[in-house]
């Protein structure tokens, strides 16, 4: 019962920043109906800035740990927000009205450009940092297995909440929300309507950016290392994440990285450590066998 | 042509798909504060005019001016996309609804305030930093878009999803959603299209009551001659891209022209069923 207790806190810790990748995915399928393939890694990218920023701010002797994570927090965001505003602007809004495969495999070069700047620019070896933060609280000790809960657990999961409940505040209660909910249901509509739907579908990518950066820093933290290899696979299991919530749904989003976080650090518990991409992507086709919308989804709406 | 008082003048209008004419040098005009509907059998090119007009398409030729009441005159055929609701202050509808069946009754009506939620949040700046203003300004659009549903009789269902309201609901919600853009040109396309009598009879209700309480001048295309002959107060008819009358409805219910392309057949015939029907 502890280690399955254990397995499970640390299941919800992976699954945070998987459901906080895969949030961009959906959103940016949502509104332009493709897969932005670079966009695990501009949470890459997040984790760079993030480290970058870090190291600027130790050198210039800043010790205080809660100012140096809100500043690396705030900066990373910002900066990769740039990245996701670039992005869309270079490489998928000259291919909107193009054939639907363009932006798709310009996406795919989006990745590669990215993935390899960051390995010319910050070299390919793997960059840890030392653990931030420190400690933790134990929560059941039975003897011959601890069950622990750390602080950088909390960190991660606090801050994944707060960014969902701002996040989801927005979507659904401010004038950006409403517009950007129009502009996925019909564009020409809203732009008919004012909504000036470039500027709606470049602050989508921003903000996906930002919440990817977000994820690329608890990454950080929480494993202690980047390097620029990383998107690759936390994109691709944040993409299936994505599609077992059910794509363009932003609950499902997160749902379905909590669901793969899970899976992944029970098999790896209870089967095998190899196997755990096997296990996800297995589970991954067994729901859309059975609900081909993911989780969460809803049958696409047929417009007349 | 009494040039002072039209809202907007459709001047030597063509559009050309390949080598087929759509629309051949096509004038009219529409007057402020009137509506105005234009009709014609299917396949006439109504919808391509309005494409025109709403930005949609590019006349191979012809202009299209919109001479606001303040003053001043806009060239519609040089503005597209957002534009056109934004700085031209042009509305449309179209045949088949086109709500955003996700979003609730009143989000829609919400997202049609965009431009002045827009100007008070300071572009996003200062809505972000939470200022008053803003918040006043959401509370003013909540306002109005409930004033608006209360109106068209959906007060009770402001929370539902649009696409969950019956089909004439749905239609009168369009309209008003069409408004809460605060156009001085609404275009409708078939407004009438599907609605049972009862459901046009209020339609037409809505449509004289905005006239006279907005002053919005309304541009409509509609087969439903109960709608159009009760409430225009000029009618264009066009026939294979080209307009063949243009007036009154009392004028245009007796004009040979009309019924003969209506009916598929030359004037003669049709004469001759008018003074039949007489």
């Amino acid at each position: 019962m502890d280690y399955f207790a254990q397995q499970l806190i640390n299941g919800l810790v992976l699954g945070s920043i998987y459901g906080l990748i895969a949030i961009g995915y959906t959103m940016v399928y949502g509104i332009v109906g493709m897969i932005n393939f670079a966009h695990g890694d501009i949470f890459m990218i997040g984790g760079f800035i993030a480290l970058i920023t870090f190291l600027i701010l130790v050198s210039m002797g800043l010790s205080a740990v809660p100012l140096i994570l809100l500043i690396v927090l705030l900066v990373s965001m910002a900066v990769t927000a740039v990245y996701g505003w670039v992005v869309e602007r270079v490489a998928y809004r000259p291919l909107r009205h193009s054939f639907r495969l363009a932006p798709l495999l310009s996406a795919i070069g989006m990745s590669f450009v990215l993935s390899n700047f960051s390995q010319v620019t910050q070299g390919a070896q793997v960059k840890p940092i030392p653990p931030l933060i420190t400690g933790g609280h134990t929560l059941h000790d039975s003897g011959n297995f601890a069950v622990q809960l750390s602080n950088i657990q909390i960190v991660v999961v606090v801050t994944t909440i707060v960014l969902l409940a701002i996040f989801s505040y927005m979507v659904s209660r401010t004038r950006f929300g409403r517009d950007m909910r129009a502009c996925e249901q019909d564009q020409t509509m809203a732009a008919l309507l004012g909504v000036d739907v470039d500027r709606t579908i470049s602050m989508t990518f921003v903000i996906g950016a930002a919440l990817a950066a977000v994820a690329g820093m608890m990454y950080l933290l929480y494993y202690g290392l980047v390097d620029f290899f990383m998107g690759f696979v936390a994109g691709i299991k944040a993409f299936t994440a994505a599609v077992l919530g059910g794509i363009g749904s932003l609950p499902g989003a997160m749902l379905g990285g909590l669901a793969i976080g899970l899976i992944e650090t029970f098999w790896s518990a209870y089967f095998s450590v190899e196997y755990k991409d096997v296990a996800a992507f297995s589970i991954l086709i067994v729901v859309l066998i059975f609900m081909p919308t993911g989780l969460l989804g809803r049958p696409e709406v047929e417009k007349v | 042509m009494n040039g002072g008082d039209d809202i907007l003048a459709v001047e030597h209008l063509s559009m050309r798909f390949g080598g087929i004419v759509a629309v051949n040098d096509l004038s009219f005009a529409a007057r402020r504060n009137r509506i105005t509907a234009l009709i014609g059998p299917n396949g006439a090119g109504k919808t391509t005019v309005f494409n025109c007009i709403t930005g949609f398409y590019k006349p191979s030729s012809g202009s299209i001016r919109l001479m606001p009441a303040g003053g001043g005159m806009m060239r519609l055929e040089r503005l597209n996309d957002f534009r056109i609701s934004k700085v031209a202050k042009v509305a449309r509808t179209f045949q088949n609804i086109r709500l955003f069946p996700g979003m609730t009754a009143l989000e829609n009506l919400m997202v049609a305030q965009h431009n002045m939620l827009m100007r008070a949040s300071g572009f996003t700046l200062l809505g972000l930093l939470g200022l008053p203003s803003w918040r006043m300004a959401e509370r003013d659009a909540i306002e109005r878009a409930r004033s608006w549903l209360g109106r068209i009789g959906l007060l009770a269902r402001a929370d539902d999803a649009a696409g969950n309201l019956p089909y004439g609901d749905q239609r009168r919600l369009e309209i008003a959603r069409a408004m809460c853009t605060e156009p001085v040109l609404l275009c409708l396309d078939e407004p009438a299209a599907g609605l049972n009598a009862r459901e046009s009879a209020a339609l037409n209700e809505l449509l004289l009551a905005i006239r006279a309480d907005y002053g919005t001048s309304i541009l409509m295309i509609e087969h439903d001659m109960s709608v159009v002959m009760e409430i225009s107060d000029h009618i264009v008819v066009l026939d294979y891209g080209v307009k063949i009358a243009d007036g009154s409805p009392r004028a245009i219910r007796d004009d040979p022209k009309v019924i003969a392309a209506y009916l598929g057949t030359d004037e003669d015939t049709a004469t001759a069923v008018i003074e039949g029907d007489a």
